[in-house]
C-alpha cells in the first residue's frame, strides 16, 4: 500500500526533482538499474536453491538409498530416516529444472543485462516503460515465491519432469506432485510468463525507439543485437507455453481433453476422450527450443563484448556475428521436433526437423571460430570475466558438438531421454549460459555496485568451477551411451549399470566440490558490494557508452546531455589512435574512416 | 549436528582461502597497481600459462573417458539388424566431433595462451576477412550435409521396414509400473482392444475386445520372448500416463502413448544365448560380478544378505518419466532360437482361456 501512496506524491511533484524514498529507491523502483540488480539477487537466490537441488540429487545417484544427514536436514518428511524419498526425487528434478532455466537462465540472466545494458548501451536515459519494467519484477519475485512455496504442499511440488508432460502431470492419481504442487507450477509459471513477456516488449521498443543520435543498428554493441533478438524470439514463443499451460489448467480442472484420452488408472477408466499428449509436446517444445537460445544467446552476447574489450581487439566479423544470431533465432523456431523423434509423431517430420536442426550448427561453428580468430594476434587481458568468457567457448563447443548426435534422429533413438542428454544441454545451455551470467558479473559489477570484485577470488572461482563442470559432465556423456536412463532414482534395480556406479560416485564428488566453490563467489559478490576496491570510471578501458556515466548511479543515467555516437564500440587498438581504445562517443578525427563494417 | 560440523569445516575454508588471497595482496604490496582488481601482467601470464594447463586437462579427461568407457558393449555390441547401421553412423559422428573438439579446444587454449596480455604490447586490428568466414561456414556446411544424408538414410530405413516380410506383431503394453506384451497367437493378429473395456473382475486386464474373434487366442505374458532372425513389429499402447519402451541392445525405443498406438521395428540378430558367449558381454559381466562381489562383502559385514550374482539377459526400460517407480519398470527380454519360441508360446495361455466368468 505504501508503495501507492508514495506514488502519488511523486506524481504530485511533477516537475521537480523525483523524490526518492527508501521504498522507491529500492523496492518499487522504476530505475533500470535497480531493477537490474534486484533481478540480480532473486535469480541469484534462486540459483543457489537451483544448485542445492542437483547436488542432492547427485548425492542419491552416487549413494542412493543411503542415510544421509543433509537430506535428514533439508528435506525432513521427505527423508525419514535421512534416506531420499523416490517421490521428492523426482520433485527435485523437477523444480531444479524448472528453476534453473526459467528462473536463473532465463530471468536472472536476461532480466540482469537486459536491464542493465540495453539503456546504457544505447544511449537512453531509461527503458521505454520503467513501470511495466517494475511490474515485470514483481511478477517474476511473486512466480518466485509460488515456485519456491510448492515444497511446502501437503503432497509435494509438482514432480512430472520440466517438461510436465500430461498425462502424469494432468491426473493427481498418477503421482503426488500432480496435484497442489502442479497448480503452483501453472500458478507461477503463468505469472512468470507475463513477467517475461512485460519485460520483453520493453526490451523491444526501448532498443529500436530510444537509441542516441548517431547509434545506428549497425553500431550497436553485440550485447544489445543479443538481448534485443532474444526479447523477440520470447515474444513469439513464451505465448505458446502460456496456452498450453492453460490448457493443461482446462485438462486438470474443467474437465476437458485437450491431451488426455482413454485413460484406465488406479482401477476406472477416465472420462477423458480425444486429446492427444502428442500435442502438448509440440505446443511444450515450440517454447522449449526457443528458450535455449533464450537462455544462450544473452550469454553469447555478453561474451562477444567481454572478449572484444579484454582481447583489446575488435569483435571478428560483426556482420557475421549479427547475421548468425538471427539465423540462430530463426532457426529456432523451426527446430522443435527434435525433442519428439520417438514421440510417436510421423518418422517424416523427424526428418524434416533432423535437417533444420543440423542447420544450426552451421551459425554456431561461424561465432565458435569468430571467437577463436578475435582471440588472435590480441593483448589478452585475463579479468575474470574475461575467463569466464573464454570458458563459455570451450563448453559450448563441446557441449554443442554432441548436439549433432542427438539432432539426427537415427541416433537419438537409442540415446535419446538417457545422460548423454542431460550431459549434452548441462554444457551447451547450463555451464554456457551460467559463465555468460558469471562474465556478466565479473565485468559490470564495478557499473552495478561502484566497486570491484576481488580478482583472486574470482581466478579460484573460475579454475576450480571449469575443472568440474568438465569433470562432471564430460563423463556423463559416456554413461548416457551405456544406455542409462535419466530421472532414475536409483540404478541399483538393473545390475546392467552396477559398472556404472563408480563414475556416478566421481560425478558426484566433482560436483560437490565445484558447488562448494560457488561459495567462494557468493561471499565475492556480497562482500565487495560493501567493502570491494572503490571502481573507476572505465575499469576495463571499454568502449561501450554505459562507462561514459558517472560511477555514482544518477536517475537518468547522464547527468546533463547524453553524448553522442559517432563510432561502432569495436575500435580497440584501432592504428592512428594513441590508446589502444576509441570510446563510441569519440568523434572521428579528420580523415579517419569508419570502418565499413 | 554433523551438519553442522560440515557448515562449520565449509566456513573455515572459506576463511583460509580469504586468509591466503590477503597473504598474497600483502606480498604485492609495492607494486603500484596491485589493488585495481584489474588483471596485470603477472595474472596475465599465470593464468595464459593455467589455459595450456586446462587445454591438457581436457585431452586427458578425453582420453580418460575414451580408454575406460570407449568401449562398452552397449556401444559396439548391437543385436538387431539395423544396429550395425546406427551404430557405424554414431562411429561417425563422433569422429567428426572427436577431431572438430581437438582442434578447436587447441586452438582455443593456445591462443589465450600464446597471446596473453603484456603492457605495451599493440593487439593486431583484424576486424573483418570475407575469405575466412567464408571458409568456416562452408566446411561445417558440406560436413554437415554428409552427416544429414547419411542420417536420414538410415533413419529412413528404420522407421518404414519393408512390410513384405510378414513380421511377428507383439503389442507391448505400458502401465505403471511394468510392462505385458501381447502376442496374436496363431493368426498372429492382434485382436481389438482398449482400455474402457478392461475388466478387472474378469481378468481382462488388457481391455481386449471378447467379442472380436482375433482377441480369442491372443496371448498376454510378462516376458518378452522373440525369435531370432525374424522381424517384429511392435505396436505400442499405454494405459495411463506417458511410458517409453526403451530396448537399448536392440537400438531401439518408443513412446508408449495413451490414446494412440505408436510403433517400431525391429529384427533380432543374436540370441540371448549368444550374446552372452561374446568377449564383450563376458568381459562386462565379469567386471559386473566383481563390484557385486565387493559390495557384497561389505553386505555381508553388516548383517545383510550378498547380492546375487549377474547374468546377462536383455531388457526393455522404462525411459520417459511416469512416476514414482519409473526406476524400477523393466521386463526381461528373451531372444531363442524359433524351436525355443515355438515351445515356449505353447505353454502360453491363450486370452478366451484366461478369463474368469463373472459371478
Amino acid at each position: 500500500m505504501a508503495a501507492h501512496v508514495e506514488d502519488t506524491h511523486a506524481h504530485d511533484d511533477h516537475g521537480h526533482h523525483h523524490k526518492e524514498t527508501f521504498i522507491t529507491k529500492y523496492i518499487f523502483s522504476q530505475d533500470h538499474k535497480m531493477i537490474a540488480k534486484q533481478y540480480l539477487i532473486t535469480g541469484t537466490i534462486m540459483g543457489v536453491i537451483g544448485v542445492m537441488m542437483s547436488l542432492m540429487m547427485r548425492m542419491q545417484i552416487a549413494w542412493p538409498e543411503e542415510p544421509n544427514v543433509l537430506f535428514k536436514a533439508l528435506l525432513g518428511k521427505w527423508a525419514p530416516e535421512g534416506v531420499m524419498d523416490a517421490d521428492i526425487y523426482l520433485a527435485l528434478v523437477t523444480i531444479h529444472g524448472t528453476i534453473m532455466v526459467f528462473f536463473v537462465l532465463t530471468a536472472g540472466l536476461s532480466g540482469t543485462f537486459s536491464n542493465l545494458l540495453i539503456p546504457l548501451q544505447i544511449g537512453a536515459r531509461d527503458m521505454a516503460s520503467g513501470f511495466l519494467n517494475m511490474v515485470s519484477y514483481w511478477l517474476f519475485f511473486i512466480s518466485s515465491v509460488i515456485m519456491v512455496s510448492s515444497f511446502f504442499v501437503e503432497a509435494g511440488p509438482a514432480a512430472a519432469g520440466w517438461t510436465i508432460y500430461p498425462p502424469l502431470s494432468a491426473l493427481p492419481m498418477a503421482q503426488g506432485g500432480s496435484g497442489m504442487g502442479m497448480t503452483l507450477w501453472l500458478v507461477s509459471m503463468a505469472i512468470f510468463i507475463a513477467s517475461s513477456l512485460l519485460g520483453s516488449l520493453n526490451y523491444v521498443v526501448t532498443v529500436i525507439n530510444l537509441r542516441t543520435k548517431g547509434m545506428s543498428m549497425t553500431r550497436l554493441p553485440l550485447t544489445i543485437w543479443a538481448f534485443f533478438v532474444t526479447a523477440i524470439i520470447g515474444v513469439i514463443s513464451f505465448p505458446v507455453l502460456l496456452s498450453a499451460a492453460l490448457l493443461l489448467i482446462m485438462d486438470r480442472s474443467f474437465g476437458t481433453s485437450f491431451f488426455l484420452s482413454d485413460i484406465f488408472i488406479q482401477g476406472e477408466v477416465l472420462h477423458y476422450q480425444g486429446g492427444s499428449p502428442v500435442l502438448f509436446e509440440h505446443l511444450f517444445w515450440f517454447l522449449g527450443h526457443p528458450e535455449v537460445y533464450i537462455v544462450l544467446l544473452p550469454a553469447l552476447g555478453i561474451t562477444s563484448e567481454i572478449i572484444a574489450t579484454n582481447s583489446r581487439k575488435p569483435i571478428f566479423g560483426y556482420r557475421a556475428m549479427v547475421a548468425s544470431i538471427l539465423a540462430i533465432a530463426f532457426l529456432s523456431t523451426i527446430v522443435w521436433g527434435h525433442h519428439m523423434f520417438i514421440s510417436g509423431m510421423n518418422p517424416f517430420l523427424g526428418s524434416v526437423f533432423t535437417f533444420t536442426t543440423l542447420l544450426i550448427a552451421i551459425p554456431s561453428a561461424v561465432k565458435a571460430f569468430n571467437y577463436i580468430t578475435t582471440l588472435w594476434k590480441g593483448n589478452l587481458q585475463m579479468n575474470p570475466a574475461m575467463l569466464f568468457s573464454i570458458g563459455l567457448v570451450s563448453t559450448f563447443i563441446t557441449g554443442g558438438l554432441t548436439g549433432i548426435i542427438l539432432g539426427d534422429s537415427a541416433l537419438d533413438i537409442n540415446v535419446h531421454d538417457t545422460y548423454f542428454v542431460v550431459a549434452h544441454f548441462h554444457l551447451v545451455m547450463g555451464i554456457s549460459a551460467l559463465y555468460g551470467m558469471f562474465a556478466g558479473i565479473y565485468h559490470w559489477f564495478p557499473k552495478m555496485f561502484g566497486r570491484m570484485l576481488n580478482k583472486k577470488l574470482g581466478y579460484i572461482h573460475f579454475w576450480v568451477t571449469a575443472v568440474c563442470a568438465y569433470g562432471v559432465f564430460f563423463p556423463m556423456h559416456f554413461i548416457g551411451m551405456a544406455g542409462l536412463p535419466r530421472r532414475y532414482y536409483t540404478n541399483s534395480n538393473f545390475p546392467l549399470f552396477d559398472d556404472l556406479a563408480n563414475v556416478n560416485v566421481v560425478i558426484t564428488i566433482f560436483a560437490l566440490v565445484g558447488g562448494v566453490f560457488q561459495l567462494v563467489f557468493l561471499y565475492n559478490f556480497f562482500a565487495s558490494m560493501f567493502f570491494g576496491k572503490k571502481a573507476v570510471q572505465n575499469p576495463w578501458r571499454s568502449n561501450t557508452m554505459e562507462w561514459t556515466t558517472p560511477v555514482e548511479h544518477v536517475h537518468g543515467n547522464w547527468p546533463g546531455e547524453i553524448p553522442e555516437v559517432h563510432r561502432w564500440a569495436y575500435d580497440y587498438s584501432k592504428p592512428g589512435h594513441d590508446v589502444d581504445f576509441v570510446p563510441q562517443t569519440q568523434p572521428l578525427y579528420e580523415g579517419e574512416e569508419e570502418l565499413q563494417h | 549436528m554433523t551438519a553442522l560440523l560440515s557448515i562449520l569445516v565449509l566456513v573455515f575454508i572459506l576463511v583460509a582461502i580469504w586468509q591466503m588471497v590477503k597473504i598474497y595482496d600483502l606480498t604485492q604490496i609495492g607494486s603500484s597497481e596491485s589493488d585495481t582488481q584489474v588483471a596485470t601482467d603477472s595474472d596475465n601470464k599465470i593464468n595464459g600459462y593455467l589455459m595450456l594447463g586446462f587445454l591438457a586437462f581436457i585431452y586427458v579427461i578425453t582420453i580418460i573417458c575414451f580408454v575406460k568407457f570407449g568401449d562398452l558393449p552397449l556401444m559396439s555390441n548391437s543385436a538387431s539388424e539395423h544396429g550395425p547401421d546406427v551404430d557405424n553412423l554414431m562411429i561417425i559422428s563422433m569422429i567428426v566431433i572427436f577431431f572438430v573438439q581437438t582442434v578447436t579446444q587447441f586452438l582455443l587454449h593456445y591462443f589465450a595462451f600464446k597471446y596473453k596480455g603484456e603492457k605495451g604490447k599493440k593487439a593486431v586490428f583484424f576486424a573483418d576477412n570475407n575469405k575466412l568466414e567464408a571458409i568456416w561456414t562452408i566446411i561445417p556446411v558440406i560436413v554437415l550435409a554428409g552427416l544429414i544424408i547419411n542420417g536420414l538414410f538410415t533413419w529412413t530405413s528404420i522407421m518404414n521396414p519393408d512390410k513384405g516380410n510378414d513380421p511377428i506383431v507383439v503389442e507391448l503394453y505400458a502401465q505403471q509400473f511394468n510392462w505385458k506384451a501381447r502376442y496374436g497367437g496363431a493368426d498372429n493378429t492382434l485382436g481389438k482392444a482398449n482400455v474402457r473395456l478392461i475388466d478387472i473382475d474378469r481378468a481382462n486386464i488388457l481391455g481386449l475386445d471378447e467379442s472380436d474373434p482375433n482377441a480369442e487366442d491372443d496371448i498376454i505374458t510378462t516376458e518378452l520372448h522373440l525369435p531370432v532372425g525374424k522381424p517384429v513389429l511392435f505396436k505400442m499402447r499405454s494405459q495411463d500416463v506417458l511410458h517409453s519402451a526403451y530396448m537399448p541392445h536392440f537400438r531401439a525405443q518408443m513412446n508408449c502413448v495413451p490414446g494412440m498406438i505408436t510403433q517400431f521395428s525391429f529384427t533380432p540378430t543374436k540370441t540371448t544365448a549368444e550374446m552372452r558367449e561374446t568377449p564383450e558381454m563376458k568381459d562386462k559381466v565379469a567386471n559386473i560380478n566383481n563390484i557385486r562381489l565387493e559390495k557384497s562383502k561389505e553386505l555381508t559385514a553388516k548383517g545383510e544378505d550378498a547380492l546375487e550374482s549377474y547374468e546377462f539377459d536383455y531388457l526393455l526400460l522404462c525411459n520417459k518419466i511416469c512416476g514414482k517407480s519409473h526406476y524400477n519398470m523393466q521386463m526381461k527380454i528373451i531372444v531363442e532360437t524359433q524351436e525355443e519360441y515355438d515351445a515356449w508360446l505353447k505353454t502360453q495361455k491363450v486370452f478366451k482361456g484366461s478369463l474368469v466368468s463373472a459371478n
